[in-house]
């Protein structure tokens, strides 16, 4: 009698622990998806400023004459980005803030030149840039917020125990390295 | 709550028409069920068309429409909604959507016109919110539940007025003092129902809209659009034109608040402006859930209004500066309006 009690409490515990792992082990599958999905979503932002910037340029270069430094930065960084592509997670969002400072201060010195800020194929394409900017930051910003909480699963406990059998690694935070492109790029639409 | 009220409004009506309960607990189901079903696979076409909203493109609107995507993106949502444009001096917005596939945000063009970038980005990280949180789910199931008791209650009083219920007197044969007080309660629960759902029903609503609002802050990063853009659009004096007591809590604001009645704490869809605007306004730095709960907290002698699940990030959420420029309703704007004329 007291037997068939024991196992039957032990069935019980084996059946909960293999719910409970099969629980958090689909937790974690869905948190790391999330956050790859995340990933994505910068990836895809910051292809369609790559993509953008040929256009701007090629708008922009008949009325800014004086200012090829300025063009030329763009074009530069925007070339680095390309090279940084495969790299670390690190090296590209270096490489990304380089280009969105370069923009930044592209769009700055089009104020001074209002046959340019009269061009309708300007005022789109910069339209265009704001958004794909203020869309990098806030894809970076639920990156970062999943990847925060992809972290906190994969280290408390108990969790931690079944990311560490399974092979949950910790994700990696797009951090802004580059200082000044932490004040948002002077970019200014009047 | 609410489901409950259906119920036993139904119940006490079922004894008093059919004698028996549970046919009347099954009509009030049936009832219920067969306006669910409407509201499920036509609600949102409804909606829209009863606020003459048309659907636009990137093309039409490209700074909306990028907005609506760059809020889409920060919210996290898998599916971009469809945009719609409302042509209407009023300035409003809402969100409508049964699903997470398919869902719509609708502005009314006296938005766009009036707001600039950062308070439209508020706007569209409100309404979006609303889709997020599956408030629309939520709210129209609260709706069709109040307007099921609305509608049963209704009719059972024209038909206890217009002789139902004296024919049934006549033929139960001195029933006694139990039947009448039977019909009594129901009678009560007839009258009582409908207010008392409808109070239900507000409370929700409030909740959520608080809800929104937070959210927005944590999307956005930045309270003071939001804030700036509730107060501009409660300054404004134009009434929406298309819009009826069923739609009412779908908007960003309450569309009715310039009929008479100052909007009553207890009696409306959403919160004071003044309160929202002051909660997102005393943030302080932070645009995380907490920091709006810690607000709310002070305001209402302790009491939460995010659900404590939603608290749990522990990382601090500061706020963004406002855009450069943005400050003024200028050239972007331009840009959509132009495309329009």
């Amino acid at each position: 009698m007291i037997d068939t009690v024991i196992i039957v409490i032990v069935i019980a515990l084996v059946l909960i622990l293999v719910f409970a792992f099969v629980g958090i082990y689909n937790g974690l599958v869905k948190l790391r998806n999330q956050v790859k999905n995340a990933w994505a979503q910068i990836d895809v932002q910051l292809k369609r400023r790559f993509d953008l910037i040929p256009n701007l340029v090629e708008t922009v270069k008949g009325y800014m004459k004086h200012e090829r430094d300025t063009l030329e930065a763009v074009t530069k960084a925007r070339t680095s980005v390309q090279t940084a592509t495969n790299a670390s997670v690190g090296e590209r969002s270096k490489a990304e803030g380089v280009l969105g400072m370069a923009l930044g201060r592209l769009f700055a010195v089009a104020e001074q030149y209002p046959d340019l800020k009269a061009n309708q194929n300007f005022l789109a394409l910069q339209e265009e840039l704001t958004s794909t900017e203020n869309k990098i930051s806030f894809a970076r910003q639920y990156y970062n917020d999943s990847v925060l909480g992809y972290n906190n699963k994969t280290q408390m406990f108990p969790s931690n125990i079944i990311a560490m059998m399974t092979g949950f690694k910790a994700g990696e935070f797009f951090e802004v390295t580059v200082p000044a492109e932490k004040e948002a790029p002077k970019v200014s639409f009047s | 709550m609410m489901g409950l009220l259906l119920l036993l409004l139904g119940y006490f009506l079922g004894i008093a028409f059919f004698d028996s309960g549970i046919i009347g607990v099954i009509l009030a189901i049936i009832v219920w069920i067969i306006m669910n079903l409407i509201a499920y696979f036509q609600g949102d076409s409804i909606l829209l068309g009863m606020a003459k909203a048309r659907k636009i493109s990137k093309e039409d609107y490209p700074r909306l429409y990028n907005i609506v995507e760059e809020m889409k993106i920060a919210s996290g949502l898998e599916y971009m909604p469809d945009v719609y444009i409302i042509d209407d001096p009023a300035p409003n917005a809402f969100a409508t959507g049964r699903d997470p596939k398919q869902t719509s945000v609708a502005v009314t063009s006296g938005l766009l016109q009036m707001l600039n970038r950062d308070e439209l980005q508020g706007v569209v990280g409100h309404e979006l919110s609303h889709i997020k949180n599956r408030d629309v789910l939520l709210m129209t199931m609260c709706s069709i539940l109040l307007g099921t008791i609305v509608i049963i209650a209704w009719y059972a009083s024209r038909f206890l007025i217009f002789g139902g219920a004296s024919s049934r007197r006549n033929s139960s044969s001195g029933g006694g003092s139990a039947q009448i007080i039977i019909l009594i309660i129901g009678l009560v629960f007839m009258i009582l129902a409908p207010i008392a759902a409808q109070f239900i029903y507000f409370a929700v609503s409030r909740k959520r809209e608080y809800l929104a609002d937070a959210s927005s802050a944590l999307y956005t990063r930045y309270p003071e659009g939001l804030a700036s853009a509730l107060e501009k659009i409660a300054s404004s004096t134009n009434q929406l034109r298309s819009v009826n007591n069923a739609t009412a809590p779908m908007y960003i604001i309450n569309p009715f608040r310039k009929q008479g009645l100052a909007a009553n704490d207890l009696t409306s869809t959403h919160p004071p402006i003044s309160e929202r605007v002051r909660i997102l306004r005393s943030m302080a730095g932070g645009a995380s859930f907490k920091d709006y709960n810690a607000v709310y907290q002070q305001i209402h002698r302790g009491n939460n209004i995010i659900p404590s699940s939603a608290l749990g990030l522990t990382e601090p959420v500061t706020q963004r500066s406002a855009q450069q420029g943005a400050a003024q309703t200028g050239v972007a704007d331009e840009l959509d309006i132009n495309r329009t004329a």
